[in-house]
């Protein structure tokens, strides 16, 4: 993971800018902390409202270790096998959660749930948010996040990977935004931390969202936008090398809690399981 | 405390009924109805004591081995501003004491601790050793809220400690600032040319700055438990109290780290799972008044502990029967009755045949030694076997008897050996086995052996016995009883 260096703070809160505009908003959950610039449109969400397993009108499952999809741990050298059993992902009192577990299963010794939307809901541009409460723990390693849709035959990184929340456990109080393309993917990645202050993300739900627009991509916490993202910053971050993908296609949300692997570090003995990932909504805006 | 409460309901009864009187909705009520408040400074030394008296270091009671004059202050160092606390951990043979330690106290009231989560401090050490304790809420009054940690490995450079609050709302007025402790016997490296891996009897230094109390926010996770977080399941006896040990708390901090600490009682809510066998009060002692099953469990803010204390009563405890010997013709090894000779160890653990465990247990106010697992097990007071533990033997040459009492927790056949063997470390040493059988023990039940030295074949000398081993494997090297309680083990002139 390389730290993208900005040259300008943008830590603008976004309730002190836009409080007059917040009067015409209708329909917000008093937990929404999040006001909003100018995606207000809810074109897509889910709540979480009904008890159960995910709703399937939403949510496809990604089953296994990786190996079916030709990549083993996911490409990251991660330790968990996700199912769709409720023992690893359920709808319970209004949030989903995500659980991993330390369980010899298909042999591996973590289980865990990778939720994502492909197939069902794809979009290019918008507002995407999401309000979770995170895990904590060496290997830890949950994750909000979306791919271009690749129907067309074409792979990563050309498709581009939007990381809207990434967080390790071992860094309660540490989320980042990142984002890949070709020049500038895994380790090359370009990526921002967002340290939280006076809170942990495993204390309490936090809301983690993206503004997606043409040539622009908006990273915020809470009321708190950190990081904003052009070609422009792409041509400087690789030397000219790097390609905006992101104005091609439309994208699809992934929702996991990954176990170990080259970025977290295996859990040690201190780790706590299982644990879960509590997401409360995912929301999409126009 | 209740009495304020009354008087603020009072009068906020009042300011309700006449809220047409006021002019200003700024006005407050009236003093009177305003709990005591204490300050609530959150630095304890930065540069210098802060809200606290020149006179702000109390050592622990240089009677037991504390060396005052090892605490000051350094104007070279420091992490922060111009100055720190240096202490001086003295070697072990030091004359003025071989550890250093004490408290910072409040010699006013008191401060409201309630707006904090943790107390901080930076520490840097002379060399890598390892300071025995930190920690915050003791004052040498009362005491009711001792926080604690142990063991923190010091850097030579400057290091942040946190020490998280288990339950901050209940420091409404604490006095107890800061406590540290170390020794020299804490530091644990091997010197290149040494072949001992023990300890190397050095004293060092170390560093303290910016102690102070935070609201960081940034803790989580916290995880209280009790008896070292396992489910314990014991037999209780009526009237014999209990007490919790092992309280600590685990918390995450910012860093990733988890830290735990060694937890007051005062911080955790007691609960009994059945009050008619068994009540706990606020310090964790555990009263037994009926006889069934209770589970006492406990919790710190909401958040259950972990680890609980399971009891079964039947009744009452069999204790042994009281020595009536004269205290002047005993040498007692092990009895509630006498004082009781120096011992290094009530269980030997001998490598690496011995299985026995156990050892001295405490049932309420008395003692009684249990081994489970027994094959065989020594008492061990003598200055041989383990040298670093070495005390006297006993010279018993005009002594005439051992004393024991036995009562085995398990059915009793006839052929079952309980082999006792005394060592006298004489030159040449002997030792000398009486063998009490099976058929003269009982379960449940204690029975007392008044044994001559005279019948232990093959003492010679009695003048240095050190060795009391207990054997009750047969001739095929099998264990015949494995769960005894022991008591009243003495020598006595008749």
């Amino acid at each position: 993971m390389k730290t993208f260096n900005y040259k300008n703070s943008f830590k603008m809160k976004y309730i002190a800018a836009f409080l007059i505009c917040s009067i015409c908003l209708t329909g917000c959950d008093l937990d929404e902390t999040q006001e909003v610039v100018t995606k207000n449109n809810l074109v897509w969400a889910d709540e979480f409202d009904v008890d159960g397993p995910p709703n399937p009108q939403n949510w496809n499952f990604e089953i296994g270790d990786g190996s079916a999809q030709g990549i083993p741990g996911w490409g990251n050298n991660e330790l968990q096998y996700y199912t769709d059993r409720p023992e690893n992902v359920k709808v319970e009192n209004g949030v989903l959660s995500i659980t991993a577990r330390q369980e010899t299963f298909e042999g591996s010794n973590y289980t865990s749930a990778r939720l994502v939307t492909k197939g069902l809901f794809e979009k290019k541009y918008g507002r995407f948010e999401a309000r979770i409460k995170l895990p904590y723990g060496k290997g830890f390693w949950p994750a909000f996040w979306m791919l271009g849709e690749d129907s067309d035959g074409e792979e990563w990184p050309q498709i581009g990977e939007i990381d809207i929340m990434e967080y390790l456990g071992d860094e309660p109080t540490t989320s980042f935004g990142t984002i890949h393309g070709p020049g500038y993917s895994a380790g090359e990645s370009i990526s921002k931390d967002y340290i939280l202050q006076n809170n942990r993300f495993d204390k309490e739900f936090h809301v983690f969202g993206i503004e997606w627009s043409p040539n622009q991509i908006n990273w915020y916490v809470d009321d708190v936008l950190y990081l904003t993202l052009t070609p422009e910053d792409v041509d400087e971050e690789t030397d000219g090398e790097g390609e905006w993908v992101f104005n091609d296609r439309p994208f699809y949300i992934i929702l996991n809690v990954a176990v170990g692997g080259n970025l977290p570090g295996a859990p040690n003995d201190e780790t706590v399981f299982p644990q879960s990932m509590f997401v409360d909504y995912v929301r999409v805006y126009e | 405390m209740i009495n304020n409460r009354i008087t603020y309901l009072k009068i906020l009864g009042l300011v309700l009924l006449s809220p047409m009187v006021f002019t200003s909705c700024e006005r407050d009520v009236s003093d009177a109805a305003v709990p005591a408040t204490f300050p609530t400074t959150a630095e304890v030394y930065t540069d210098n004591p802060v809200g606290l008296t020149d006179e702000f270091f109390i050592s622990f009671d240089p009677v037991g081995g504390a060396n005052p004059e090892a605490f000051g202050t350094d104007d070279n160092e420091a992490y922060l501003g111009s100055s720190s606390i240096r202490i001086d951990v003295p070697a072990p043979n030091d004359p003025d004491g071989a550890f250093v330690g004490g408290i910072f106290k409040d010699r006013g009231e008191g401060r409201n601790l309630t707006g904090y989560d943790a107390l901080t401090f930076w520490v840097k050490g002379s060399t890598t050793a390892t300071v025995g304790t930190f920690g915050f809420g003791t004052d040498f009054e009362t005491s009711p809220f001792p926080v604690e940690i142990s063991d923190i490995q010091l850097s030579t450079d400057w290091r942040k400690v946190t020490i998280p609050i288990p339950n901050s709302s209940k420091l409404t007025q604490e006095k107890g600032l800061f406590l540290f402790s170390a020794g020299s016997f804490d530091l644990d490296i091997t010197p290149d040319d040494s072949e001992d891996p023990g300890t190397v009897d050095l004293g060092y230094t170390f560093w303290i700055d910016e102690i102070k109390f935070e609201n960081l926010g940034t803790i989580g996770q916290y995880r209280p438990s009790i008896e070292n977080g396992e489910e314990i399941l014991t037999e209780g006896f009526l009237e014999v109290p209990i007490q919790i040990t092992d309280l600590a708390m685990t918390a995450n901090l910012e860093s990733g780290e988890d830290v735990t600490v060694n937890v007051a009682p005062s911080y955790f809510e007691f609960e009994s799972s059945n009050p008619e066998v068994a009540t706990v009060d606020e310090n964790g002692l555990i009263s037994v008044i009926g006889t069934g099953e209770v589970i006492i469990t406990a919790s710190i803010n909401g958040i259950a502990a972990e680890g609980s204390i399971s009891l079964n009563v039947e009744g009452s405890f069999n204790f042994a029967p009281t020595p009536t010997t004269p205290a002047e013709n005993v040498v007692s090894i092990f009895s509630d009755a006498y004082q009781d000779i120096p011992v290094s160890r009530y269980n030997s653990f001998f490598e690496p045949f011995q299985e026995t465990l156990g050892g001295v247990q405490s049932v309420g106010s008395e003692n009684i030694i249990s081994y489970t697992d027994l094959n065989f097990v020594g008492i061990v007071f003598n200055d041989v076997t383990f040298p670093a533990q070495a005390v006297q033997p006993v010279n018993a040459t005009d002594l005439t008897h051992l004393h024991i009492d036995v009562n085995v927790q398990e059915a009793v056949q006839d052929s079952d050996r309980l082999l006792l063997e005394l060592t006298n470390y004489g030159s040449p040493e002997t030792v000398g086995s009486y063998l009490i059988s099976g058929s003269e023990l009982l379960e449940d039940n204690w029975v007392s052996f008044d044994i001559p030295l005279s019948e232990f074949s093959g003492l010679g000398d009695r003048n240095r016995i050190g060795l009391l081993l207990f054997n009750s494997t047969n001739a095929s090297n099998v264990s015949t009883i494995s769960n005894i309680f022991l008591d009243n083990i003495y020598f006595y002139t008749e």
